[in-house]
């Protein structure tokens, strides 16, 4: 029997009433009800509540990072603590990946709409309202962060609304409104802070002629023009989903290709498939200066050989990357390093400083949701020693781009591989020759597999086209395991699905290859 | 019913075997535990006893047959009451049958390295399918690499481990010439002596306790160590060496103008070896199952700690190079070392090993051979004790040494006169620059 050596109320807490805590800390149920106990009750869970306040875990930051990692923490058995500043969920569900999709699929039955004729049907009067639109969006991402809100509470995570601040080694400090909450304790303390929004000198967002991605997911107005700086996922969904609701869309990236990051054959694919929807792409192309005007901006752009075109538009999206959020939040308390805007991790995670670790954006590249939580995981595994924990394999991680067409890509491309010194087969397989791509008129895109052509590893997979992003994890799964070209030839791909294209793509790449 | 007798699997990994000798004859009584016959594997020669009673009915598979597989029928026993006549025409055709099923499995075998060698002992391998066509392409043995994926799955990288430390070659007997032998240290396959589980219930009694899984790096050291210590016999020699002199000799050498190195006294050791070993060949030397191997270069490996481990980055040839020149050496390969940055050649092929804990403030210990070298030398640290000197006591630097050698291929008095040599160079650093 344990006794709470302190007294409520000038009452002495009978030996019950401690149990009953304890019952309930346990999830189980305790019937004593009486008045008296009740109110006696409540008053110690407050005392404890705020006397709770060490932890196994505490996870600054309640992104797709902290809150997947929060949730396997306390699946391990570890007193979870996750403290979130502003939304849970982070900028994923709540300002980036879901609201996105949910805005795209709009413009995409939008665009199904104004082609009915394509398809037989007839359709007239075909409109929008973009504030249904914007708030259809802000609904999907509301149900989301409710949903992870519940999965933290089953899982008896301690949530706290607040502002984290290391405060020296195994210490957090948490303020709301200015005002300090008790100070928590972490055996084990994990930085999930994410990242914002890049801001160059003179591109900086302002929220009214200038959006970040902030502005550009709750539009006020719909621009008749738009010209976005950056064709990297951000940018280029941006870029995708206006010029489909008929803004007039110029993209400029300073790169010699959109989508910088994916393999060149795709990105060019993609690019004559934007330019055909009615996008202007400027490569190798700079911003130099916004001129903002009442309700305009005039950019000046620099394109590769140096000639100068002023474009006026009514909004333009800054969407120049992204950085950690490494200020503010006391690594200075600690001997954290961090190097160009990130915290420098190993592959468990683990800073410079014992205990505490940085998972997910603000541990640098790939900055991907699904990057964090894997990092999360592995991390937290690590620290619970849990036997088998590999790091995370940081060449067989996917991006996946949402524009029309969509992108998707794990490992190589083409241009690293070779760079690599690797002899590589190379498989190509087209959408018009697949059967199901045509019944869905959807008939312009490539799957691209490239293969180490000694030892027959699947180095890279890159494809553009319809849905390509829930295609992908096929090939990640066959990376992941690491399969050859002959147990992919050896598989069985449904008929008739749009997966086809991955079969006949490895096929292609020995030679092999059958509708083409 | 006639009982039939069948090859015996002796080990784990053994799949046929050689019928050397049968020490019962056909229609001899046999008790139970009963020696049968002496059957013959790549590793040992052991007596096959009688688990059953009876009379040896027919021997089926004659003395002196090799490449019998394991689980064929070698002889029937008959019970109580049974006659020759009771042998099943089945039995029979086992029997028939064998040595062509012998000679057909075993001619591909010879044919190709294959790998997968583990199916024949009828447990599944876990490998990845890259694993498999990359550990064929190198003609390695999967059965010999450990898998470090999900459930020991051997993958990728795991098989790069073993290309890059030989382990699992499916080869032949070291090449008996005067080539370095790469350390070829996985043939053994031996259980593993005094082997616990993390599953052991002893744990739970014992404190809390944080569980690293072995690293590859973690479980060559496990295993070439394990194996050197159990199969090579040690014998230490140690000497205590006067440092005092080359304590001067190395402030001269460093205070010098424009000296643009900081020779450590480890380089001094270094050097040092490799000229006592240089005087003495017959310390600079290899055990092999057929030949001692005399090498015609000393090429120094040392001990450097690393994360989660060692690694023994080689200074080849380091009686033919400087101090200057071996201190710089050995910066650069311990820098390379600490980042995971060594080459296998930079890391693979030295002939003797110098594990320096002086920096510790251990005065000596004994180290264990690093296998296939013949010697490694445990360098204590260098301190101030009363020695006596022309019947006075008198304070001096002192450094102990302890020297361990493989007794197979090195005796006491060659090891001795090495050590002597090593002391007379050290205490005379002068002799370096000769």
């Amino acid at each position: 029997m344990i006794v709470v050596p302190y007294v409520v109320e000038h009452k002495p807490v009978a030996p019950t009433e401690c149990q009953a805590i304890l019952f309930e800390k346990q999830g189980m149920t305790y019937t004593d009800d009486t008045e008296a106990n009740k109110l006696t009750r409540a008053t110690l869970l407050r005392i404890q509540k705020m006397a709770d306040t060490n932890f196994d875990v505490v996870i600054i930051g309640a992104g797709p990072g902290g809150y997947v990692t929060a949730i396997r923490a306390a699946q391990l058995g570890m007193k979870t603590c996750v403290i979130e500043k502003k939304h849970i969920g982070g900028i994923c569900l709540n300002w980036g990946c879901i609201p996105t999709k949910a805005l795209l699929r709009s413009a995409e039955i939008y665009n199904y709409m104004k082609h009915a004729s394509d398809y037989g049907l007839s359709a007239s009067g075909i409109e929008f309202d973009l504030q249904k639109v914007v708030d259809r969006s802000r609904g999907v991402s509301k149900q989301l962060t409710g949903g992870v809100a519940h999965l933290l509470k089953k899982n008896k995570v301690t949530v706290i609304d607040g502002e984290a601040k290391l405060n020296g080694p195994g210490k957090v400090s948490v303020r709301k409104d200015g005002k300090a909450l008790p100070a928590l304790t972490g055996k084990h303390i994990i930085v999930a802070t994410g990242a914002r929004p890049r801001a160059l000198p003179g591109l900086e967002a302002d929220g009214k002629l200038v959006w970040s991605y902030f502005d550009a997911l709750v539009p006020n107005t719909m621009p008749k023009s738009l010209l976005v700086i950056g064709s990297g996922a951000i940018g280029i969904e941006f870029a995708s989903f206006f010029n489909t609701l008929g803004s007039d869309v110029t993209v400029v990236e300073v790169m010699k290709q959109v989508m910088p990051v994916e393999d060149e054959e795709i990105s060019e694919l993609a690019r004559k498939q934007l330019e055909k929807h009615g996008m202007k792409i400027m490569t190798s192309a700079k911003v130099t200066k916004l001129d903002k005007a009442a309700d305009s901006v005039t950019c000046t752009v620099e394109d590769e050989n140096g000639e100068i075109h002023k474009i006026t538009v009514d909004r333009v999206i800054s969407a120049v990357g992204v950085v950690g959020n490494i200020e503010g939040i006391g690594l200075e308390s600690t001997k954290v390093k961090t190097d160009r805007g990130c915290i420098i991790a190993d592959e468990y995670s683990r800073t410079d400083e014992p205990g505490v670790y940085a998972i997910g954006d603000v541990a640098g590249p790939p900055m991907l949701a699904h990057k964090a939580e894997h990092e999360g995981v592995i991390c937290i595994e690590k620290i619970a020693g849990l036997p088998n924990v590999h790091p995370i394999d940081k060449s067989q991680i996917p991006g996946c781009t949402f524009c029309h067409p969509q992108v998707a890509s794990v490992g190589l491309t083409e241009a690293k591989a070779k760079e690599q010194g690797i002899i590589v087969n190379i498989g190509r397989f087209p959408f018009i020759g697949n059967g199901k791509a045509i019944a869905l008129g959807e008939a312009d895109g490539m799957v691209k597999t490239i293969f180490d052509a000694k030892t027959g590893q699947l180095l890279g997979a890159h494809m553009v086209g319809h849905e390509v992003t829930e295609l992908i994890q096929g090939f990640i799964v066959a990376m992941g395991l690491e399969t050859t070209e002959e147990e992919l030839m050896h598989t069985v791909f449904p008929h008739p699905t749009l997966s086809e294209m991955m079969h006949e793509s490895v096929l292609d790449a020995y030679g092999r290859v059958i509708h083409m | 019913m006639p009982i039939q007798i069948l090859m015996p699997a002796l080990s784990p990994t053994m799949t046929e075997g050689g019928l050397a000798k049968w020490m019962k004859s056909e229609g001899d009584v046999v008790e139970s535990g009963d020696i049968l016959c002496e059957i013959e594997t790549d590793k040992a020669t052991m007596e096959v006893e009688a688990v059953d009673e009876g009379v040896l009915g027919r021997i089926l598979v004659a003395e002196g047959t090799e490449g019998v597989l394991v689980n064929t029928p070698i002889a029937v026993l008959l019970e109580e009451g049974e006659s020759a006549g009771d042998i099943t025409a089945e039995a029979a055709l086992a029997a028939v049958a064998a040595p062509v099923e012998v000679a057909a499995i075993a001619q591909p075998a010879a044919a190709a390295p294959a790998p997968v060698s583990a199916q024949a002992s009828g447990e599944r391998l876990f490998a990845s399918p890259l694993a498999k066509r990359i550990a064929q392409q190198n003609g390695l043995d999967l059965s010999q690499i450990s898998g470090s994926g999900p459930h020991g799955r051997i993958v990728k990288s795991d098989v790069e481990v073993a290309i890059a430390s030989g382990t699992g070659t499916a080869a032949a007997p070291a090449p008996v010439t005067a080539q370095p032998v790469a350390p070829a240290a996985a043939q053994s396959s031996a259980p593993a002596a005094a082997s616990v589980s993390t599953n052991d219930p002893i744990f739970g009694l014992m404190p809390e306790f944080e569980a690293t899984n072995h690293s590859n790096m973690r479980k060559m050291i496990g295993k070439r160590l394990t194996e050197s210590a159990r199969d090579i016999p040690h014998f230490n020699i140690a000497t205590d060496v006067e440092m005092d002199e080359l304590m001067v000799f190395r402030k001269q050498l460093n205070e010098r103008d424009g000296a643009d190195y900081k020779l450590s006294v480890n380089d001094f050791i270094v050097k040092a070896v490799a000229i006592s070993l240089k005087r003495n060949p017959d310390c600079n030397v290899a055990y092999t199952d057929e030949a001692i191997l005399k090498f015609s270069r000393v090429d120094v490996s040392i001990a450097v700690a690393i994360e989660g481990g060692l690694i023994t980055p080689v200074v080849k040839d380091a009686g033919g190079k400087g101090l200057a020149a071996i201190s710089s050496e050995v910066k650069e390969l311990a820098r390379k070392a600490r980042d995971g940055k060594l080459k296998p050649e930079e890391y693979q092929g030295g002939t003797f090993t110098i594990s320096n804990l002086g920096m510790f403030g251990v005065k000596s210990f004994n180290s264990i051979i690093n296998p296939p070298q013949g010697g490694i030398l445990s360098v204590g640290a260098g301190e101030q004790r009363p020695v006596v000197k022309d019947g006075a006591l008198a304070i001096a630097t002192v450094m102990s040494l302890t020297l361990a050698v493989d007794h197979r291929c090195i005796d006491g008095a060659p090891a001795a006169a090495m050590m002597k040599d090593l002391k007379t160079i050290l205490e005379d650093p002068m002799q370096l620059m000769l």
